[in-house]
């Protein structure tokens, strides 16, 4: 097995304190500092330096890199890991994040802790492989079939990139869940001065402590969250059944029953959203005074800044309200915030995603400063829409 | 607790060496899931042979049952994790080899078991099936081929004999079948081995022999589907089934012996047969010792 998490060995292998990194180095280096000891595979851009870097550093310090043959497989041999006990995760795109989505599913009904790190680019298809875009924001939420709460983290620089890593790599253990993280093109491959932490608080599994005839793998938690279930590593005498049909609290199939359905799914997905307020992770700038705000999350924010110190050169009461959380959705800030202004603009590169989340909550004008194509917005696009 | 198992192990140590067997009752005490009883298998379906074959194949190696983890992924065949009491994972449609990948390599200690179907496994799971054959990883795939879609209601498989019929070959079937077995050797699985369940002890014995094989180990069983192959190819009962399976295979040495020396127009028909008995043995590294064997060389 994958032997026991080494803080000074991963940082070892990371080497120098401070780095001049991109964010998919940066990615690579939060993971192996919050744990993780496993990578499944398949290269694809803006994505692809993140498997070179853990196919690099993994071996050094014991843990397991595998290209798999396609997405398909990379994302079921990480939900493997995992059950085998080990952190484990993934990296990829658009084409590829597409092709995951059978098995995101699957992970999410078998609770099963992992990373995915979506470095995002133009789409639909094929796209713009090179270039950034936010298209995937809905994606994670209503991508794989059926219902769950989705964990997506959004960071807007190079060190945060590093540091959200490790979060998601803690929220995915905490909650017995598969997490992702947000970046794009332009994060994944823009370069910035880094520190290496030296103390990471990790968050480790919360392994039963019950007999194996005790032990419920997917009812409520005996400990630790109440909504979240102990997780029975594989191999350790719990025999537990794992399965992607709809399960007792046992893990056997309960397929026929509409009760036992809406029990198992209502948990999964109230163990996340009854956390939203803890989990709502927020960036504020101007808004005591402010009339109208920009919403905005990820590389994009760099932009909305730009537009908050222009407006604010200009006279205009503005605001700025960065989401590090998009998912599960911070729907009472918006609600919050839209009570205090009279216009919310959210700027993001597609056509509109998030923003019709917000619209869906505020209680104010919205508008959207849109942009796609590969550019992020000039201050002055987002200003237009002010 | 553990005196009392000690004692039981060693009372059924006894008696295996005094008849060979241990009985249907323990084989079932000793593996199968309480709680999932009922089986959900048709009268007459040869699933639950593979089962009880493969009980009896892992009280032979004595295996660790606290130390093992099934695989499977979707259809009638991929139920059977389900209903032994070790560790397990049914996963998605044709993706087992994928989830096994990420289970053996974490932990190469587990000995990694996974069922499949014929759909499952050279259908929609093909590509992961010959990666998995190609990186000879240390897992053991049993893969019950009855020639169609079971659990979907008997449409087409990629294992279908050409002019059989099926819900979505209603005219019969204009494709010519995949070989499986075949398929793994090529892609680099060490044992593979293909049985007909007419027979008592073979297919018992190639599960065991696959178990202890250190690498990808392939077990093809065809398996009688009654209610799904059986009704739209008009095979009547198991005693015609028993019969089908005589008409379409033959023992590997045999085939070989006829493709050598039997007379062209014989060999045309003989051809069309599926060999079976141990296909291939061989010993060779893997992808675990090639992966462990790697890391001493650069860990820091
Ligand atoms: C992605 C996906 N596609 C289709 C299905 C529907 N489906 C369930 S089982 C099955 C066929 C299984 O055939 P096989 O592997 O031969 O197993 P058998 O039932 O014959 O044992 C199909 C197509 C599914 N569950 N998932
Ligand atoms: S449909 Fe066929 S394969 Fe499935 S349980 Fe019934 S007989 Fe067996
Ligand atoms: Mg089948």
């Amino acid at each position: 097995m994958i032997g026991e998490i080494d803080l000074d060995k991963a940082k070892k292998a990371i080497g120098d304190r401070s780095q001049f990194i991109h964010g998919d180095t940066a990615v690579a280096y939060g993971a192996l500092l919050a744990g993780c000891r496993f990578f499944g595979g398949y290269p694809i851009t803006p994505a692809s330096e993140i498997a070179e870097k853990m196919a690099e550093l993994l071996p050094k310090i014991g843990g397991k890199y595998i290209q798999m043959e396609d997405e398909l497989g990379s994302i079921a041999s990480v939900i493997g890991s995992s059950w085998a006990g080990a952190k484990a995760m993934t990296a990829t795109s658009g084409p590829g994040f597409s092709l995951m989505q059978e098995n995101i599913g699957f992970a999410h009904m078998s609770e099963t802790p992992l990373v995915l790190a979506n470095v995002q680019r133009s789409g639909p298809s094929t796209g713009q492989p090179t270039l950034g875009a936010q298209g995937d924001v809905m994606q994670v939420q209503y991508g794989s079939h059926g219902d769950f709460a989705a964990i997506a983290l959004s960071p807007n620089n190079i060190q945060e990139t590093l540091d959200l890593t490790i979060k998601s790599f803690n929220l995915a253990e905490k909650y017995r869940t598969p997490v992702m993280l947000m970046i794009s093109a332009d994060l994944g491959h823009m370069r910035e001065m880094v520190e290496i932490p030296d103390e990471v608080e990790t968050f480790e599994r919360k392994e039963p402590k019950v007999s194996p005839e005790e032990y419920i793998p997917f009812g409520k938690g005996e400990y630790g969250k109440e909504k979240v279930p102990e997780f029975g590593i594989f191999g350790k005498g719990f025999r537990t059944y794992v399965t992607g049909l709809t399960h007792d609290e046992k893990g056997f199939p309960a397929t026929d029953d509409q009760e036992d359905h809406d029990n198992l799914i209502r948990r999964q997905v109230e163990k996340i959203t009854d956390d939203r307020e803890e989990l709502t992770d927020i960036e504020r700038r101007r808004l005591d005074d402010a009339e109208k705000v920009i919403i905005s999350y990820g590389i994009t924010s760099r932009s909305a800044m730009g537009a908050l110190k222009e407006g604010r050169n200009r006279g205009e009461k503005l605001g700025y309200l960065r989401l590090k959380t998009l998912w599960p959705f911070p729907k009472h800030v918006i609600k919050e915030i839209s009570e205090q202004v009279d216009k919310i603009i959210v700027a993001e590169l597609n056509l509109g995603q998030i923003y019709h989340k917000v619209a869906e909550h505020a209680e104010c004008e919205v508008a959207l400063a849109d942009k796609i194509g590969g550019e992020v917005h000039s201050p002055e696009e987002i200003l237009a829409e002010v | 607790m553990a005196e009392e198992q000690k004692f039981e192990t060693e009372e059924k140590v006894e008696r295996k060496q005094k008849t060979g067997m241990i009985n249907a009752k323990e084989l079932e005490e000793k593996y199968l899931r309480k709680g999932m009883m009922p089986h959900i298998f048709c009268t007459g379906c040869g699933i639950g042979t593979v089962l009880g074959l493969t009980l009896r194949a892992m009280e032979e190696i004595d295996m660790d049952l606290d130390n093992t983890v099934f695989l499977s992924g979707i259809g009638c065949s991929s139920r059977l994790p389900g209903y032994i009491d070790v560790d397990s994972l049914h996963t998605t449609h044709g993706r087992a080899l994928a989830f096994a990948t990420g289970v053996k390599i974490t932990n190469p200690d587990l000995n990694v078991v996974i069922f499949t179907g014929d759909g499952d496994c050279i259908g929609i799971g093909g590509n992961h099936f010959i990666h998995a054959a190609r990186r000879n990883i240390d897992i053991t795939v049993i893969a019950v081929n009855n020639y169609i879609y079971g659990m979907t209601g008997g449409q087409v498989a990629p294992t279908t004999p050409e002019g059989d019929y099926a819900t979505t070959a209603p005219h019969g079937n204009v494709e010519p079948p995949f070989d499986m077995s075949e398929m793994a050797m090529s892609a680099g699985a060490t044992y593979v081995a293909r049985w007909d369940l007419t027979k008592p002890v073979q297919p018992m014995k190639s599960i065991k022999e696959g178990l202890e094989n250190k690498g990808m180990s392939f077990i093809e069983l065809l398996s009688p589907c009654t209610t799904a192959y059986a009704r739209q190819n008009k095979v009547g009962d198991i005693q015609e089934f028993w019969e089908w399976y005589d008409d379409r295979t033959m023992l590997a040495e045999e085939y070989e012996f006829e493709e050598e020396f039997s007379p062209m127009e014989e060999w045309e028909e003989i051809k069309e047969k599926m060999k079976i008995g141990v296909l291939k043995h061989e010993e060779k590294k893997s992808l675990g010792e090639r992966m462990q064997e790697k890391i001493e060389e650069v860990k820091i």
